[in-house]
This record gives C-alpha cells, sequence and structure tokens, in this order.
C-alpha cells in the first residue's frame, strides 16, 4: 500500500516536471497579486503592514484553488482514473497520495516563497517564520478541502467556476486561523493557539479527507 | 465464475438493458455485441465495478462485487474506451506505473518485452505516438496480466491494423488456454470464436 502511495506521487511529480509552465503559472499567480496590492494601496508602511497577513493569505488561497482543476481532470480525461479506481490500492490511500503531490507542486512553493513577498509589505523578519509555518500547516487543508470539490465537480461542464463557489466558504475558517496566526505574533500575543488549531484541522483533514474524496470519485465517475 | 443477474442499466432516463444475465466459467470468453450507444461501455463498466446497475447483481465466485471491491479489482483486467496512457509519460514509464498500481508483477525485462511485442517504442512519449500505437501502448498491458483471472476490454479492436489484431486474438486465445475468463466488446466480428455472445439492441 505505501508502494503504491509512493508510486502515485512519483507519478505526479515527473508529470509536474514534463508541464512545469502549469506550476509555474500557479507560483506566478500568487506573486502577482501579493504584489498588486503594495502597488495599488501606495507606500503607506502602516496599513501594508497590517493587512500583509490577510492578504498574502488570500492570494496563497486563490492560488492553490487555481491548480485544484487539474488534479483530477487529466487522469479523467485520459481514463488513468479509472484504472486508479479499479486498482489494488484502497481508493482513498491513492486520493491522499494524489493530494499529497497535489500540495508539493502548488503548496509547498507558495510557503518558500512567502517570507520574499513579506517583504514587500514591510513586515518584521521576526514574523517569517510564523508566516511559513502557518501556510505550511493551512496549505494542506487547503489542497485536502479542495480535492474535495475537485472530485465531485470532475466532468461537469463550467465546473471550474461551481469549484470556486463550493470550496471558497470552507476555506474561511482556515484563511481567519491562519491569517490570525501571524497577527496575533505581530501583536506579541503568540501565535501558538491558532498555529495548534491548524495543526489539529491538518489532522482531521487527512483522517477524513482522503475518504471524502474517494467517495467523491466514485459518485462523479458513474 | 463471474455471474450476472437481472443487469439493468438506465443512462438518462432511457433504459439500455433489463433483466440481462449471464454465467461464465474458467476458459470461455463472453463477447459483448450490438450497435454503438447500445450500452456496451456501461455493461462492461458495470462488470467492473465503476458503474453501479439500477437493478441486479454481478457476482465472482459467488460474492457479490460490491462486498469485493479491492479483492475483485485485484483479480481483473479491465481496458477502457480511452486508452488510460498519460502523453506526458513514455510508453515504458506509464506501463511501469499502471503494473505498479494494479499491483502486477513485472521487471524491467518484462516491460520491454511486451512493449516489443505491440512494437511501441519503449522510450517515446506518449503524445508522439499515433492512434494506433497509443491503442498498442494500452494493450501492452495484457502481455504482463496472464496472472488475472478475468480481462474485460471495452472495444479492444479500434485504430489497430491487421497485424495489431491479430496479435489481440492471439493473447486472448492464449489466456483462454489458460482457465482465464475474456469478456470483450466490439461491434463488428473480429473473427475470434467467443463461448458466448450478447447481442445488445
Amino acid at each position: 500500500m505505501l508502494e503504491a502511495a509512493r508510486c502515485i506521487v512519483y507519478r505526479e511529480l515527473l508529470l509536474a516536471l514534463r508541464r512545469r509552465s502549469d506550476v509555474a503559472t500557479a507560483l506566478l499567480f500568487f506573486v502577482i497579486v501579493a504584489s498588486l496590492f503594495p502597488l495599488g494601496i501606495g507606500a503607506e508602511p502602516n496599513l501594508l503592514r497590517s493587512i500583509a497577513p490577510g492578504v498574502i493569505w488570500v492570494a496563497a488561497l486563490l492560488s492553490s484553488m487555481l491548480s485544484l482543476g487539474r488534479l483530477f481532470a487529466a487522469d479523467h480525461a485520459d481514463g488513468t482514473l479509472e484504472q486508479m479506481l479499479l486498482g489494488a490500492t484502497p481508493l482513498g490511500v491513492v486520493a491522499l497520495a494524489k493530494t499529497f503531490a497535489h500540495w508539493l507542486v502548488a503548496g509547498l512553493p507558495l510557503v518558500a516563497i512567502a517570507p520574499l513577498i513579506a517583504l514587500q509589505y514591510d513586515l518584521p523578519a521576526a514574523l517569517y517564520g510564523v508566516l511559513a509555518l502557518s501556510l505550511a500547516l493551512g496549505t494542506p487543508v487547503l489542497s485536502m478541502i479542495g480535492a474535495i470539490g475537485a472530485a465531485l465537480t470532475l466532468g461537469l461542464r463550467g465546473g471550474g467556476v461551481l469549484l470556486a463557489l463550493l470550496v471558497l466558504p470552507l476555506y474561511v475558517p482556515v484563511l481567519i486561523v491562519g491569517a490570525g496566526a501571524v497577527e496575533m505574533a505581530a501583536a506579541g500575543l503568540g501565535a501558538g493557539a491558532q498555529l495548534l488549531l491548524l495543526g489539529a484541522a491538518l489532522v482531521l483533514a487527512c483522517a477524513f479527507a482522503p475518504w471524502a474524496i474517494a467517495a467523491a470519485l466514485r459518485i462523479s465517475m458513474e | 465464475m463471474l455471474e450476472a443477474a437481472g443487469l439493468e442499466c438506465v443512462r438518462q432516463q432511457r433504459v439500455l438493458f433489463a433483466g440481462l444475465g449471464f454465467a461464465l466459467r474458467n476458459g470461455e470468453s463472453l463477447r459483448v455485441a450490438g450497435p454503438n450507444g447500445s450500452g456496451k461501455t456501461s455493461l462492461l463498466r458495470i462488470l467492473c465495478g465503476l458503474l453501479l446497475p439500477s437493478a441486479g447483481e454481478v457476482r465472482w465466485k459467488g460474492a457479490p462485487i460490491r462486498s469485493l471491491r479491492e479483492d475483485y479489482s485485484r483479480q481483473i483486467v479491465y481496458l477502457g474506451h480511452a486508452p488510460a496512457v498519460k502523453d506526458e509519460l513514455t510508453a515504458g514509464e506509464n506501463l511501469e506505473i499502471a503494473c505498479r498500481l494494479a499491483g502486477l508483477p513485472f521487471t524491467g525485462d518484462s516491460i520491454a518485452e511486451a512493449l516489443a511485442r505491440f512494437q511501441v517504442p519503449q522510450f517515446s512519449f506518449i503524445k508522439k505516438l499515433s492512434q494506433g500505437q497509443r491503442r498498442r501502448a494500452a494493450l501492452a498491458r495484457l502481455c504482463l496480466s496472464e496472472s488475472a483471472p478475468l480481462w474485460l476490454l471495452d472495444e479492444p479492436f479500434t485504430a489497430l491494423d491487421a497485424a495489431g489484431i491479430e496479435l489481440l486474438k492471439g493473447l486472448i486465445a492464449g489466456h483462454l488456454g489458460r482457465g482465464a475468463m475474456v469478456v470483450y466488446s466490439t461491434h463488428q466480428d473480429p473473427g475470434l470464436a467467443a463461448t458466448q455472445v450478447l447481442e445488445l439492441a
């Protein structure tokens, strides 16, 4: 079972490597959206500093949603998803492996580049760690929730917009807690509680999302 | 033994077939025939468990396949309408990953041999291959699936040239000779003697 999960992660990373432009678009989208705010608002350091956590989190959230459509759609179109459903591995494990690979490609780069974005907002260097950590805990949850939506809207016409409508409201708690972690740290109150909450959400998502994704895929494939 | 009893399939409020049943024993083959839109693909998807029939059930060795899930999946090889190969991967990579996910035993040599039998270049990307070669790359999996007691093949002869059709017929005959079962759909008779023929209207 672990062998099959490793095989799927390897396959997804290989595919991402062969389609580098897809990965680059999501990352560039994040950078550009997050850079538009300082340009639009102007050089007001205090304002920028206070909106930074929220804006960076929203940009990360939109960027991670942008790449969700690809998660199952391509495999659905060429029939490889059918083969995964009929594989020797439980579908939940397949779903978890695919979502993990999606996060490695679409979420992890955001975590790495976020401190660089924070520089534009004049966020104190002491907060970079909390920002990156909150994103590192939060973006996998976004990938999991998004994967459920992507599986449900698979093969539907206009699925992209429907996916956004379905998934964005569910992202709200993660956004509030994630951005809150950075704000609390900025206020000097410590971000421990928020980070623990994000961690708990991640554990919950890991436990339940794969089965929800599997059930959604079974419905969509009928 | 594969049994189907009272199968009914409704797609878009249209009854494709109803009360369909058959029993397939070891070494037997079933050809599903019928014009386009008669439900051949739906029947094969029901038989492999991708689609739930609106009525009736499919049993494998007496147990309903719904309760067997992965245990049943391990017994079958299903090749669907889409070739199930990724454009961005080479033929060899596709075959290796497919075998790993299906839990089929393979070695580097057996993959090279399977692709050579179907005359598919192992290291060329699928997107550079023609439609017929893609089909061959997908069918090469059958060479490594000898341990699976049931093959379900949806229109396996499409896009194949005469040599490809002969090769596939040989593979099917060999598999039946090993005491396995093969169900395949086709809208024209490929000249392969099937134990049972199911004509969908």
